[in-house]
């Protein structure tokens, strides 16, 4: 185990040094390119490095045919298919380069967005995020490479930006990027997003979507902002040429439980990714402004039946309390504004509700179970998760009823549980487990009620028996 | 009738729905009416999930035809032959 990943290891290093040779060739090669252009000697050149920061970068060359228009040969040369674009062209390019944008969130979503915002020429992007990329992350996040796994997302996606301009001459780096490794929260989001043009919403939860949202409005800067989940993708932006904001749309928070997450329900990976393209395309329309936004528009992406649809949606409402012609939501407001309590719902996928249905004689712990399987104790192992998720790992000698079908499957546990004092030849006893130990005990508040007072919850479900008894078990 | 965001799982996961809802008054039917027949004949669960009140519950936008209902009248929108109402929950994932 340990010679393997050493082997894995030293390939690792091997492939990563590869890479950096090519990308020093591809930097001498360009570098020779460019001096030869410039008819200068080696060295020379580094004097040039311009200044990165937001707007600087088109205090462009004079003369020597450069800068007739603000973008030097390196950015022509770069960003040529762009130019081409007749819709696009210069104008597009450079207003690309003076503006700057803030993607919030370097999750599913921000992935593609970073990855073609950072590439498509944008003056300043800001990351903010203050998660950690984690394993079950990479199917969807592919700005994360597996080496950051247990790293800040900002770092990592910052790093993969930077790939995209290693073997960029840095005379002509004009890309300024820039990482805020925290949450964005009603504390600080005025000062970090005050210092951008332009905001993609890529975050994962409800009162973030309040939160970014009022804060575009009382900024007064657009939003691009979009959601994915399971098979399905949304996307609109906010608050841009008299459009409506997230608020407009949606005065009152959907009830807790309608507000499923990918660390629940799942999510294909792609969908995210279809619909960060799909919002740094917006972002790039309005940071270059060109085209029709999705302003007064939202687009719903079916994955599975592959269908998208372009609907028309309220314009700014007169009563909204954050952007109507009435509202008063200042930034003192902004600050104060609880948006988990307005949400019923938190900020953190991690934060997780902690059910309290039953007293402690209807629960055992992990341990206390894993001692009743080693004795061998007569016993009935119910598992009431979905069945997909029964299909993905489960404890031996389990039967699988789902919480929804408990009821029509009463006379199931009861057969099962004199087949298992039968066998024993003593009374069986029934232990109900589930994921998290919240589903487990309504059924074993269900159960107790409904003919099985004997039935036990094993608290903490299978996420604490892999913490506390079996760190092999598969957790998902 | 299209459900989507989740909404279809309340109806066993069924999207879209091609129905004949009767008329009340004579020749009118209005969303309300709509969404009293969707709540007594489709949703098969959790019907808190759906409605709330005489309406749909907070985060459920409702289109008529592409169109945001608020920009058709809402619960007093008038519906006619051949009409695609789309029921969608909003997401918050990424």
């Amino acid at each position: 185990m340990d010679a393997m990943i050493m082997s894995n290891g030293s390939s690792d290093i091997l492939h990563e040094i590869e890479k950096l040779k090519l990308e020093k060739e591809e930097i001498e090669r360009r570098l020779s390119l460019l001096e030869a252009k410039l008819n200068r000697n080696p060295g020379e050149a580094v004097e040039m490095e311009v200044n990165r920061s937001c707007s600087s970068c088109l205090s462009m060359l004079d003369g020597h045919g450069e800068a007739v228009n603000g973008l030097n040969a390196d950015m022509i040369y770069r960003y040529s298919r762009h130019l081409l674009l007749p819709d696009f062209g210069v104008e597009g390019q450079t207003n690309l380069a003076k503006s700057s944008i803030l993607v919030v969130g370097a999750g599913g979503l921000g992935s593609p967005i970073l990855l073609y915002l950072a590439s498509c020429g944008v003056g300043c992007l800001g990351i903010v995020d203050d998660d950690i990329v984690e394993l079950n992350n990479l199917h969807r996040q592919i700005i994360h490479p597996e080496a950051f796994v247990g790293h800040p997302k900002v770092k990592s996606a910052a790093a993969s930006c930077r790939v995209r301009f290693s073997f960029r001459s840095w005379i002509n780096s004009s890309i300024k990027l820039v990482v805020h490794n925290e949450a964005l929260k009603g504390s600080n989001a005025l000062d970090i997003v005050s210092k951008y043009d332009i905001v993609v919403d890529a975050t994962d939860n409800l009162p973030s979507r309040y939160m970014i949202s009022d804060c575009c409005v009382v900024l007064d800067k657009p939003l691009i902002s979009g959601a994915a989940l399971g098979m399905e993708g949304q996307l609109t932006v906010y608050h841009y040429k008299g459009g409506p904001c997230y608020r407009c749309l949606f005065p009152i928070p959907p009830p807790t439980a309608a507000c499923q997450r990918c660390s629940d329900s799942g999510v294909l990976g792609v969908v995210p990714g279809v619909v960060g393209c799909l919002q740094a395309l917006e972002a790039i329309k309005v940071a270059s402004g060109i085209g029709e936004t999705l302003s007064g528009r939202m687009l719903l992406f079916d994955a599975l039946s592959s269908r998208i649809r372009i609907v028309n949606i309220r314009g700014r409402s007169l009563q909204c309390v954050t952007c109507g012609p009435n509202a008063i939501f200042t930034r003192q407001m902004f600050q104060a504004f609880d948006y988990e309590g307005f949400t019923q719902s938190s900020m953190s996928d991690k934060a997780r509700p902690e059910l309290h249905l039953l007293p402690e004689s209807s629960r055992i712990s992990c341990k206390e179970y894993k001692a009743v399987v080693d004795n061998r104790e007569a016993h009935v192992l119910l598992d009431v998760r979905p069945s997909h998720h029964y299909r993905i790992t489960a404890l031996p000698d389990s039967i699988n009823i789902p919480l929804p079908a408990l009821e029509i499957n009463v006379s199931l546990i009861d057969s099962s549980l004199k087949e298992a004092t039968k066998v024993s030849g003593k009374e069986a006893s029934l232990y109900v487990v589930c994921r998290r130990g919240n589903d487990s005990q309504r059924a074993v508040e269900y159960l107790s009620k409904n003919g099985f007072p004997m039935a036990k919850d094993i608290a903490g479900g299978l996420d604490s028996w892999v913490k506390d008894v079996d760190p092999s078990f598969p957790i998902y | 009738m299209v459900g989507g965001g989740g909404l279809d799982l309340l109806c066993n996961g069924v999207k879209i729905h091609h129905v004949d809802v009767p008329h009340k008054d004579q020749n009118r039917l209005e969303m309300r009416d709509l969404l009293a027949w969707v709540q007594s004949n489709l949703i098969k669960e959790r019907p808190e999930m759906f409605i709330k009140e005489d309406s749909v519950r907070p985060g459920v936008l409702v289109l008529v035809n592409d169109c945001d209902w608020e920009l058709c009248g809402g619960l007093g929108a008038e519906l006619e032959e051949k009409d695609v109402v789309v029921f969608i929950s909003t997401l918050h994932g990424g």
